[in-house]
């Protein structure tokens, strides 16, 4: 966990008018044009084409090319010359040529891959796993000294692995050295060899206990391209992430990305340092929360991954699932959530061969696009499970931190709370932002809006969004050398809002009240009053630009925040679906009997029109 | 926009492939260019280093660990034997000798001080890389391997499990949409690549692995069979070093479709000729798809021209053979009869770049660019 240490003190914005950046993904590089329009920064044009860092081509600059050839087509201007960048923009025989700046992540070539190991599981090994997390990295393994594996069993996972790079942490600093230089030890007698490239050292990050320093140099200094930093957990009670962090993205350049085919060319036409997709989508949510003040949670879901981003009272966390994913990993959604976990948001029944045939023949034809309404609704409810899963997920490791001493007075008696508890407070969730082709390319935005509420049943009121075409990643390495621009362009062209959802937390029988509500609109629009019951699920037309003040009087089981039974008012935000007020309570429970739950999903998706008749 | 559909398997009488044959690590490569090999030659071998074994002679000596070199009867870099003792105290009655004994044949190969352990590694494994494929090595890598081309009939499957294996290419049945049976499954099929039609069920899984069929190749199987065959429910479309009896490999997709006519036609002419098969199956980045392989008897050595004329395409075309890979008519085939160019919305109210499809009995369907498959080759 981090408090946002990269979106601290900036120097001043340098005068941009015309950036292009691309996002190098492991099949597409997408690239988006973003020009000063007035006085303000809007993405104008945008262009894509397949990534080609794979054979035959094995040089990802070409792909670049590509998408920037796109982009010069749609948008008149003229960007390469041959295979450089021209720079800076201007006019020429009144012909607009050239950019001021290009940035770009990557994801290429399965992203960056690391392994992370230290010594007690839940203290030194969590904040190192939080660590390379932040830093973008898909975490292989995680080894530690009380990890319950036989000292020869991690020996062979460590061989076998092949990461990127390794992050070595353990022992706060002044303490015992015996662990972590066993682990050392364990990894010198692995002899890890690197993911890409024969001939070079595996990186090595160690950030443990510093006077263990000279032994673990004795120890790998020869085996790995070692790099020793500030200890990531000096004592319990406090993480210090960000030089671990800042190492990781050195050595992604350095090593990693140097060894990818074409990156070095890349390198050099980029004018600021390339960052691993997800760490750049991880800076723009910082920036969104910390400039408007918000607990959010970001989430991108895609083909192969789910990746998962909150920032909760300044505190920033990012986990990805690696197997939770709509078209590579559908398969592994299935065995994960179990197919009655999935059936239960399709509103129809199927023969469990059927649906574990489609689900298969998806997986190994992951470009495919459902046709019909049916294998639309079946890909919908898997996405559904796969979001679910992943905050699981992204709860159990966006925690305070664990083995921390804590001073009890006598009112704690009373009121027992252990450490480590998860910092994803549903409550004070004020944002969501979904991101990935299920919901940004949904038929209909309030399929984006259901998918999301089912999945993550919020709680009380929450404001809704999604991007719109997936430029998280370029805005995010954009916030690094204007946040000015990234943060315009976030909040006019990427976010689009989708609305706010309000759900009072408590269960009741079908059909009782749930809630009394009020909503006074703002510009003369006549109020709304009315009773949500239980099992309601109410769509109401709010605009983009519109705002209301609902107020809610609950049941005297139910709470909206405020207590059991005590009302709630708060301004809300419209969108392009509105104002959605859920009273299927909370937690959400569907009817056990496939008969009713059928009928009560039917009766959902003609209340908020999520289908087409 | 990149092309929408997707690109599609290859079925090709005559092409010649290059299968690059590296070591997971550097080691000596033992074929030269220019070289004849079969499937079965050694181009390459190397040692994989054996597995360590942790022994904490400090807590077994009740020693503090930098003072376990006292104790210690062997030093980094000597062999020792299963049993051997590698420490010992030295006690002033001998009753209270205690012995640390080694639990592997191998070398000591490192103590530390620091934790008391002492690091034993088991002796190297030898590996021999194998050519999979009869051909001829065109180029050697120093201490990585060889690359060996060959002139062949390629089919490639769409999904597979199991390693490579290679034999006798036998058909099993009359007609690509006949089902694999246990019926058709012979003793004699022992070693064998037997080609089935248009599915394989439990039942006759079993009794390939009871046959001892080397390699099976059919156009689909069911999600519950694969589960059952493998012990647990494939996530991820990584596969290659299952060990379940034989190597499987499906053209068409999950369920009962029968084999593309193009593919089972090529197998059947090459039915008795030898083939080299592959069920390893990479879906994402770095795409490996399973592949039959049949060298050809008659042009092992390439000429120049050999398999060309089939270059890079540049999209798909009119009149074009099409796989449709996505319900509602999953696993058709068909020929492109349109390709329009506007974006048309289907019934999911999205808008998407779509083709005409005309089937064998005449029918046609408009169907999403991005759920078809080119036939290729």
């Amino acid at each position: 966990m981090d408090s946002s240490p990269d979106v601290g003190q900036k120097p001043p914005d340098p005068p941009l008018s015309v950036i292009i950046a691309t996002d190098c993904g492991s099949t597409t590089t997408k690239a988006i044009l973003i020009e000063k329009v007035g006085q303000e920064y809007r993405q104008t044009h945008r262009g894509e084409a397949p990534t080609t860092v794979e054979a035959p081509f094995e040089d990802v600059t070409r792909g670049v090319l590509n998408a920037f050839a796109e982009v010069e087509e749609l948008s008149g201007r003229k960007i390469l010359e041959g295979e450089r960048i021209i720079t800076p923009a201007r006019e020429e025989d009144g012909k607009k040529v050239g950019v001021d700046i290009y940035v770009s992540t990557s994801s290429a070539g399965g992203g960056l891959q690391m392994m992370v190991a230290g010594v007690v599981q839940n203290i030194s090994v969590e904040s190192a796993q939080r660590c390379a997390l932040g830093a973008g990295a898909i975490v292989m393994d995680v080894l530690a000294a009380n990890d319950g594996r036989l000292p020869h069993e991690k020996i062979e996972r460590i061989r076998t692995l092949r990461p990127d790079m390794i992050l070595l942490s353990g022992g706060t600093d002044g303490g015992t050295v015996t662990h972590v230089i066993e682990m050392a030890e364990y990894i010198a007698a692995a002899e890890p060899r690197p993911r890409l490239g024969m001939s070079y050292r595996l990186p090595l990050i160690y950030a443990g206990n510093k006077d263990a320093r000279d032994r673990v140099q004795e120890v790998l200094g020869e085996k790995t391209a070692l790099v020793v930093t500030e200890n990531l957990r000096p004592v319990p009670e406090r993480e210090n992430l960000a030089p671990a962090r800042t190492k990781i993205h050195d050595l992604f350049l350095e090593h990693v990305m140097a060894q990818a085919p074409g990156y070095k060319k890349l390198i050099g036409w980029a004018g600021a340092p390339i960052m691993p997709t997800p760490a750049a989508v991880g800076l723009i949510m910082q920036a969104i929360a910390k400039r408007d003040g918000l607990n959010l949670i970001g989430v991108d879901i895609g083909g192969a991954t789910t990746d998962v981003f909150s920032v909760f009272d300044g505190l920033f966390n990012r986990t990805v699932s690696a197997n939770l994913g709509l078209s590579y990993s559908v398969s592994n959604v299935l065995a994960e959530a179990g197919l009655a976990n999935i059936m239960r948001w399709v509103p129809f029944t199927i023969e469990e061969q059927v649906l574990r045939n489609r689900i298969k023949n998806k997986m190994i034809r992951p470009t495919t696009i459902p046709q019909t309404l049916d294998e639309l609704q079946i890909e919908q409810a898997i996405a559904r499970e796969a979001l679910r899963l992943a905050l699981i997920h992204h709860k159990s490791l966006a925690t305070g931190l664990k083995g921390v001493q804590q001073e009890r007075t006598i009112s704690d008696i009373f009121e027992q709370q252990a450490t480590g508890r998860t910092l994803i407070d549903m409550l004070k969730l004020d944002l969501i932002v979904g991101s990935g082709g299920i919901l940004s390319h949904a038929p209909r935005r309030v399929q984006a809006m259901l998918m999301m509420v089912d999945a993550y049943e919020p709680l009380g009121f929450t404001v809704m969004s999604v991007d719109s075409i997936f430029m998280m990643p370029h805005l995010g390495v954009l916030s690094t050398v204007s946040e000015r621009a990234a943060t315009d362009v976030f909040e006019r062209d990427c976010m689009v809002y989708l609305g706010t959802c309000v759900a009072p937390i408590g269960q009741g029988k079908e059909g009782d009240r749930c809630a009394d509500y009020t909503i006074t609109f703002q510009g003369g629009r006549p109020s709304e009053t009315g009773t949500l019951t239980f099992g309601d699920l109410k769509l109401i037309t709010l605009g983009l630009e519109e705002r209301a003040t609902v107020e809610l009087k609950p049941a005297k089981q139910v709470d909206l925040g405020q207590g059991k039974g005590q009302p709630a008012t708060r301004e809300v935000r419209g969108g392009v679906v509105g104002l959605l007020l859920d009273g299927r309570g909370r937690p959400l429970q569907l009817p056990a009997d496939p008969q009713a739950r059928v009928r009560a999903l039917t009766r959902w998706h003609e209340a908020v029109n999520l289908y087409p008749a | 926009m990149a092309h929408s559909y997707t690109p599609g398997l290859t079925v090709t009488e005559t092409t010649v492939l290059r299968k690059k044959r590296l070591l997971p690590i550097p080691g000596t490569v033992t074929a030269q260019v220019g070289q004849d090999v079969s499937s079965e030659t050694v181009v390459a071998r190397t040692e994989l280093a054996g597995k360590v074994h942790v022994v904490n002679v400090a807590n077994l000596l009740g020693a503090a660990p930098d003072e376990i070199r006292d104790y210690l009867v062997k030093r980094e870099g000597d062999r020792v034997g299963r049993d051997e003792v590698i420490a010992e105290n030295k006690p002033f009655i001998k009753w209270f000798k205690t012995e640390v004994r080694s639990p592997i044949e191998g070398t000591l190969e490192s103590v530390s001080t620091i934790t008391g352990q002492v690091l034993l590694r088991e002796p190297p494994r030898p590996l021999e890389l194998l050519s999979y494929v009869d051909g001829r090595v065109v180029e050697a890598l120093p201490d990585q391997g060889v690359t060996v081309e060959t002139a062949c009939s390629l089919v490639q499957g769409i999904f597979g499990i199991g390693g490579e294996t290679w034999g006798e290419l036998v058909m099993a049945v009359q007609a690509p949409d006949e089902p694999l049976t246990q019926a058709h499954l012979k003793p004699e099929m022992r070693g064998k690549i037997v080609v089935g039609g248009s599915f394989l069920g439990a039942d006759a899984m079993s009794r390939a692995k009871a046959v001892g069929a080397a390699a099976l190749v059919v156009g689909g199987i069911h999600d519950k069979d694969l589960r059952e065959l493998l012990g647990y429910d494939l996530g991820v479309a990584i596969t290659g070093t299952e060990r379940v009896g034989f190597t499987l490999v499906i053209t068409e997709g999950f369920g009962k479709i029968p084999m593309a006519a193009k593919a089972f036609a090529l197998l059947s002419r090459h039915a008795g000729q030898k083939a080299s098969v592959s069920g390893a199956t990479q879906i994402r980045a770095g795409v490996i798809r399973p592949e039959i392989i049949i060298p050809s008897p008659v042009t092992r050595h390439p000429s120049p021209d050999f398999g060309k004329g089939e270059g890079e395409r540049g999209g798909l075309r009119i009149g074009d053979q099409v796989r449709v890979i996505r319900d509602p008519l999953f696993g058709r085939i068909g020929q492109v009869k349109a390709l329009p160019h506007d974006l048309k919305q289907i019934e999911t109210e999205s808008h998407v770049r779509v083709l005409e499809v005309e089937f064998a009995d005449r029918t046609t369907a408009v169907i999403p660019r991005a759920n078809v498959e080119l036939i290729e080759g």
